[in-house]
């Protein structure tokens, strides 16, 4: 008789077949003739179960630009392991042709040469599409939406997380967890979860003051699916109040609270769920590293760290699946649970090629209607990049569109040094694009913007640099909080992300001088994002706009600041 | 949007907190260890200690120890200026061996516990709890 590990294993490289010649083979037939939306869309219903995942949209209603990282270093065990792998090394891993709709859609190389050809991603009225699609063939099929959702751009903002409740509600899904939502505050979070028609999960979202569990979000919800009875567990992002204000929403403690998520799959095993799904906004090395201290989850919906893999991870006999971000990818995972056993799975990360999808027309029509107010707003031309001139973000150290936040930061703000925060969202801008309100927002929106101007010591600089880096490069995940590294202006430095906190950066070079940063000396530093209460300072978003209608047109140096070894 | 020179180099309220790097255990750590112990062997078995990977708030941290057996339970903070945090003791009719309370952790360092079995032996646990500026989460 075959054993379970058997059946995993089997269907596993079923899917990796499936995954390949699904995906890399349509890459290879996408080359030769146009994109269709069937291709895409194109998916041998499997089993009995089908999970939705979308995760990490952050108020991207409309098709975007967004060009995957080139450094995404791995520390520790995940040295060169998934998602540790970027451009070539990632295209030969997964049989990915150069140039293909499959490099443009998860690797940087040529970005703005292949985004001319294959143009826009993402776009909710898009996703409406595919989801649909799904639903024609599995009408109960469960949609996950892994957080991140309610932040992230002007109009978002403007309706303290409004628009995108409204949008997600027409997009129908089952539950929901969080992070970045928080930081609208407890109360307009608490407002808008009462109010929500589905399920807001989080076993590890506790009240701070009993630490207890919160009453609002309970920690999973069953559902009934394809006759099989499926437990899905919420897991809110960790270090909330460490990456963002605490002060912001004081009533709720997180942390990863594993003994608790194995009580929670014990308690639902023991209720009888026969397919444990964990919902989670944890980042994908910690998902990794809890699939192999936690036994019973089958799938885990990875989300925060802005992987997108087109194939699942096996941890024992665990699956996680990580579905990328900004709207610009939806997994499909189906699967065959039999008494109470997952037997075998098939998964597709469809991306969202928004010129070769068609928009659900009513999903587009509740998408105009929250931007209509602020139409005039948000289409207003700044300022334009010069003809060889990508804005980007994502990478462990500075993008360019972070180069130019911070060159925004030193100039309107007559500072030597900036700081801005290395989060993992904003679109990218190709060359010779307008730049608008609306792209300078969807990289600098949030509700602690305030970009401040201080003092700090040489000596106090450094601390905070090896703060920053620990909390990417520890080597232990659980003391990893997923953002990436704090990104500078007027300022270099050299970092060896082997070593132990207080000894990775070394070389720190005051850019404008040449000198080296004087642990003593007090140096004036303008950043942005600050989460301690009481930041002063104008809006990021003015600051910025600022410095891009002065410039006009946008033309960075090349940023050769950081030094990166031990990679 | 205006913006004068004024605001542009006014100096606003700290935008880091303090935190500064791990903390070494302290001499007196081991001083207490010893004179908790009388100096036995500490090997590892039936002792718990909870305790968040990151501190939410340095200054008051959640932990929790608990035991099947533990006639005691010594916790210490190791890189405090005062390691000692408390001594649980349990009696024979103690229906639950196992204590919560919070703690102020001056920074990164290990939390310990040491628990005294009926037999008079010593089991440890120890977690590394991390306090950071934060502030760049993704």
């Amino acid at each position: 008789m075959i054993s379970r590990r058997d059946f995993l294993q089997t269907s596993m490289a079923a899917a990796a077949l499936y995954g390949s010649s699904g995906f890399g083979n349509w890459g290879r037939l996408a080359a030769q003739q146009a994109l269709t939306q069937d291709k895409l869309l194109e998916f041998d219903t499997f089993g009995n179960v089908s999970l939705i995942h979308i995760t990490d949209i952050h108020a991207q209603l409309k098709p975007i630009y967004f060009r995957e990282p080139s450094v995404n270093i791995g520390v520790g065990g995940n040295k060169g392991a998934v998602p540790h792998i970027t451009g070539a090394d990632f295209r030969k891993l997964y049989g990915i042709n150069d140039g293909s709709p499959s490099a443009y859609a998860l690797t940087h190389d040529d970005f703005s040469a292949l985004a001319q050809g294959y143009g826009r991603v993402g776009g909710l009225d898009r996703v409406a599409t595919v989801i649909n699609s799904i639903r024609a063939d599995r009408p109960d099929a469960l949609l996950l939406d892994g957080g991140d959702t309610w932040h992230g751009s002007y109009t978002c903002h403007h309706t303290q997380g409004q628009d995108m409740v409204n949008v997600m509600n027409a997009l129908k899904p089952d539950a929901m967890t969080f992070h970045w939502e928080f930081t609208l505050g407890s109360e307009r979070v608490q407002e808008i979860v009462e109010g929500l028609p589905f399920a807001a999960l989080g076993q590890n979202i506790f009240d701070s003051e009993w630490d207890e569990p919160a009453e609002l979000f309970p920690p999973y919800k069953f559902y009934e699916t394809g006759g099989v009875k499926v437990a899905v567990i919420g897991q809110a992002f960790p270090y909330m109040p460490i990456a963002n204000p605490g002060w912001m929403f004081p009533e709720y403690s997180f942390g990863i609270r594993d003994e608790n998520m194995q009580a929670m799959v014990n308690e639902v095993r023991a209720a009888g769920a026969e397919l444990v799904v964990l919902l989670s906004h944890n980042g994908f090395d910690v998902d990794k590293q809890m699939a192999g201290k936690v036994t019973g989850i089958d799938v885990i919906l990875s989300g925060h760290t802005h992987d997108a893999l087109p194939e699942p991870v096996l941890v024992g006999e665990t699956i996680i699946v990580a579905s990328g971000s900004n709207g610009k990818f939806v997994s499909r995972v189906d699967l065959d649970v039999q008494n109470g056993r997952m037997m075998g799975f098939r998964h597709k990360l469809i991306p969202i090629f928004s010129d070769v999808i068609t928009p659900d027309a009513d999903v587009a029509k509740v998408i105009d209607a929250q931007r209509a107010p602020y139409v005039d707003q948000l289409s207003e031309v700044i300022g334009r990049t010069a003809d060889d001139q990508t804005l980007y973000r994502r990478g462990n150290f500075n993008g360019t569109w972070d180069d130019l936040i911070c060159d925004a930061l030193i100039s309107e703000r007559e500072a030597d040094i900036a700081l801005s925060p290395g989060v993992r969202w904003g679109p990218s801008i190709l060359p010779g694009q307008d730049i608008t309100r609306e792209d300078i927002w969807n990289v600098t929106s949030m509700s602690y913007g305030e970009a401040y101007r201080t003092e700090m010591t040489g000596e106090f600089l450094h601390v905070v640099l090896e703060d920053v880096a620990d909390n990417l490069f520890n080597p232990d995940p659980y003391y990893q909080q997923g953002g990436d590294m704090v990104r500078v202006g007027g300022l270099g430095y050299r970092i060896d992300v082997t070593k132990p906190q207080g000894d990775r950066i070394t070389e720190m070079t005051l850019l404008k001088t040449g000198e080296k940063i004087d642990p003593s000396k007090t140096y004036q530093i303008a950043g942005w994002a600050s989460v301690n209460e009481g930041t002063e300072g104008p809006p990021i978003w003015d600051v910025v706009e600022a410095h891009i209608a002065k410039q006009g047109v946008i033309s960075l140096d090349p940023n050769n600041s950081v030094e990166v070894v031990g990679a | 949007m205006e913006m004068t020179r004024r605001d542009a180099i006014a100096v606003g309220a700290a935008a880091f907190l303090i935190a500064g790097l791990p903390m070494r255990a302290s001499a007196a750590t081991e001083d207490l260890i010893a004179a908790f112990t009388g100096g036995a062997e500490v090997g590892a078995g039936d002792i718990t200690l909870t305790a968040p990977e990151i501190a939410e708030n340095g200054n008051t941290v959640p932990i929790e120890v608990s035991s099947e057996t533990a006639v005691e339970i010594l916790v210490l903070a190791t890189g405090n200026p005062a390691p000692s945090v408390a001594t649980f003791k349990f009696g024979p009719l103690a229906a639950s061996r196992a204590a919560s309370t919070r703690i102020r952790l001056a920074g990164t360092q290990d939390v310990v516990a040491i628990a005294k079995l009926p037999d008079g032996s010593f089991v440890q646990a120890a977690s590394t709890v991390k306090v950071t500026i934060g502030g760049c989460g993704g």
